[in-house]
């Protein structure tokens, strides 16, 4: 357990050496803020006429599950970025020699690989979740949606995480890394699109989609089965990562 | 004298290519063993295998008496590996990432500080511990590679190349350092540079298409040399057998029916012996000229030999 912190600590400490990790952190950060103040501006335009309807949706319908569904979308985008080096790199520059001769077990380098990038996508999440806290300064929000908002899109990075460090044990270069790892998320992604098509839609597709189990949980609706699928294909891509490179051992 | 390194037997085929066939050797604590051999001759092979990056396909590798199969943990604890190319962090400073090396190797909390320092000095690292490896010049580079490898103590250090690509002052520098750790280490390391196994190894082996061709001690190498050769021309075909009885003599190369090479132990030259018996004979001698063999002719000569069926 030791090990896979010291691995993830210096995981994470070399993502700020580079200035990849702090554009990434700028320029999000300055994107979402915008989104987040075309929302608030959205809200204070419809007011007045909110007031007078009964059951409308609040700050919170407003505000937080549009500014997380974004995210989630901008995420989808980043992730592929923040993980496409982890392996891939190392492989590259040929210090992944240094772990693999180290005396360690394959699991501890994906686990210690994959919260190194993980804590950084905490890290955005957080400062995400910073915006509508300013709202409480002059508004009321609904916690239990908003901490599921949170819930559903951290369980969301823990996925792209996860699928991002599996293709960057595949991939050679990062680059190609970083592409597989962004269409098989978009894949993920989109593909219950079909769904809105009554006749036409799939519950296999619907279940494997990604969005369908996000939206639930974005709507204030904690189900396990919800919960199980994120951790689901958390483990079976951090799975077949640790298979990876234990076949880099076997063949080359 | 307590066993290192054991390799019993091991093989490693990429698909249908046997890089490595059957290789067995021992280390022993003190001894600086040489891998000689020319580009893809399994040599890095064989050292990933004995470091447990690739896991050969049969046979087996004992490390300080741990297996590096079923105790892959145990067995790295005990060793440092150097490969070709360093595995540095060009993002970290010399300090930081000798460090990170410290924890990855699982030292205790309260050495790791001492234990950098100490590898910062052993390879004169000291002066450069705070910046970046990545602007550091190759030499130095090279250096933090062996610093990495020999931090933890490690009862073996393997050292795939480790003088390529330095500049002369610093292949001598490296080939001392080397020489201090033997003392308390078992060392292997591969190179291309015969003269550098002649200087800082006690053992050679010389693998050709993934077999190993030649073991000995750098003195039986050294005797090898010392089989010299004649270079024997004459008018008439000779009777190789009178010649054989020739004291000193140990064997005896046709080339063609006039032209003969003749091995003899250094010492016992017959030289003078093989003329008198040439001219009393009557094969009349047109031509007799020593033959000096260096490592490399042996090495040559060692290559050339088809691998055995």
């Amino acid at each position: 357990m030791k090990m896979i912190f010291t691995i993830a600590s210096r995981e994470f400490k070399t993502l700020f050496l580079s200035p990849l990790a702090w554009t990434i952190l700028g320029i999000i950060q300055f994107i979402f803020a915008y989104l987040f103040f075309s929302q608030v501006d959205a809200f204070i335009a419809f007011q007045a006429k909110l007031a007078g309807i009964d059951s409308a949706p609040g700050l919170t319908d407003v505000i937080v599950v549009p500014l997380y569904a974004n995210a989630a979308i901008i995420l989808l985008l980043v992730t592929p970025l923040l993980t496409m080096r982890l392996i891939s790199e190392e492989r590259r520059n040929q210090s992944l020699v240094l772990l693999l001769a180290a005396p360690l077990s394959n699991y501890q380098i994906i686990f210690g690989k994959y919260l190194g990038v993980l804590s950084f996508l905490v890290v955005i999440v957080a400062f995400i979740t910073l915006m509508p806290l300013s709202l409480l300064l002059g508004g009321e929000l609904d916690m239990g949606k908003f901490f599921c908002n949170i819930l559903a899109l951290f369980c969301l990075v823990a996925v792209f995480a996860a699928v991002g460090l599996y293709m960057s044990c595949l991939a050679s270069h990062p680059t190609i890394a970083a592409i597989a790892s962004f269409g098989l998320l978009l894949l993920l992604w989109i593909l219950n699109a079909n769904a809105s098509l009554k006749d036409k839609s799939s519950e296999l597709f619907d279940y494997i989609s990604l969005l369908k189990h996000f939206q639930t949980l974005q709507n204030g609706l904690i189900n396990t089965a919800d919960l199980s699928y994120f951790a689901l294909l958390v483990g079976s891509f951090l799975l077949l990562s640790i298979y990876r490179l234990e076949h880099e051992r076997l063949q080359k | 004298m307590s066993l290192l390194v054991q390799a019993q037997q091991i093989s490693r085929a990429y698909g249908k290519i046997l890089a490595v066939n059957q290789v067995s050797f021992n280390l022993e604590k003190g001894q600086v063993l040489g891998f000689l051999g020319e580009n893809g001759a399994g040599k890095t092979t064989t050292m990933q295998m004995l470091c447990g990056i690739l896991a050969p396909s049969s046979g087996q590798i004992q490390i300080n008496g741990f297996d590096l199969l079923t105790q892959p943990k145990a067995a790295k604890r005990h060793l440092g590996y150097l490969p070709e190319q360093a595995p540095l962090y060009k993002e970290l400073t010399v300090h930081e990432f000798l460090s990170y090396c410290a924890k990855l190797h699982q030292l205790p909390v309260p050495q790791q500080a001492q234990a950098v320092r100490n590898a910062e000095e052993k390879c004169n690292l000291t002066t450069v511990a705070h910046r970046l490896i990545g602007v550091l010049s190759k030499g130095y580079q090279q250096r933090v590679g062996i610093a990495q490898a020999i931090l933890h103590k490690p009862a073996v250090i393997i050292l795939d190349e480790p003088t390529v690509g330095l500049d002369p002052i610093q292949i001598n520098e490296i080939r001392t350092l080397i020489k201090q750790l033997s003392g308390e280490h078992g060392v292997i390391l591969s190179t291309h540079i015969l003269s550098e196994v002649q200087e800082i190894c006690s053992h050679v082996q010389i693998m050709q298409h993934g077999q190993l061709i030649f073991a000995d001690t750098i003195a039986g190498l050294t005797q090898q040399a010392n089989t010299t050769l004649l270079d024997l021309t004459t008018h008439s075909a000779i009777d190789v057998g009178k010649l054989l009885a020739v004291a000193g003599v140990n064997k005896i190369d046709t080339l063609t029916e006039k032209h003969y090479q003749i091995h003899y132990q250094a010492p016992h030259n017959p030289i003078e012996a093989v003329t008198q018996l040439v001219i009393q004979t009557g094969w009349g001698l047109e031509q007799i000229t020593p033959v000096k063999r260096s490592i490399e002719d042996i090495f040559i000569a060692l290559s050339k030999t088809p691998p055995a069926p």
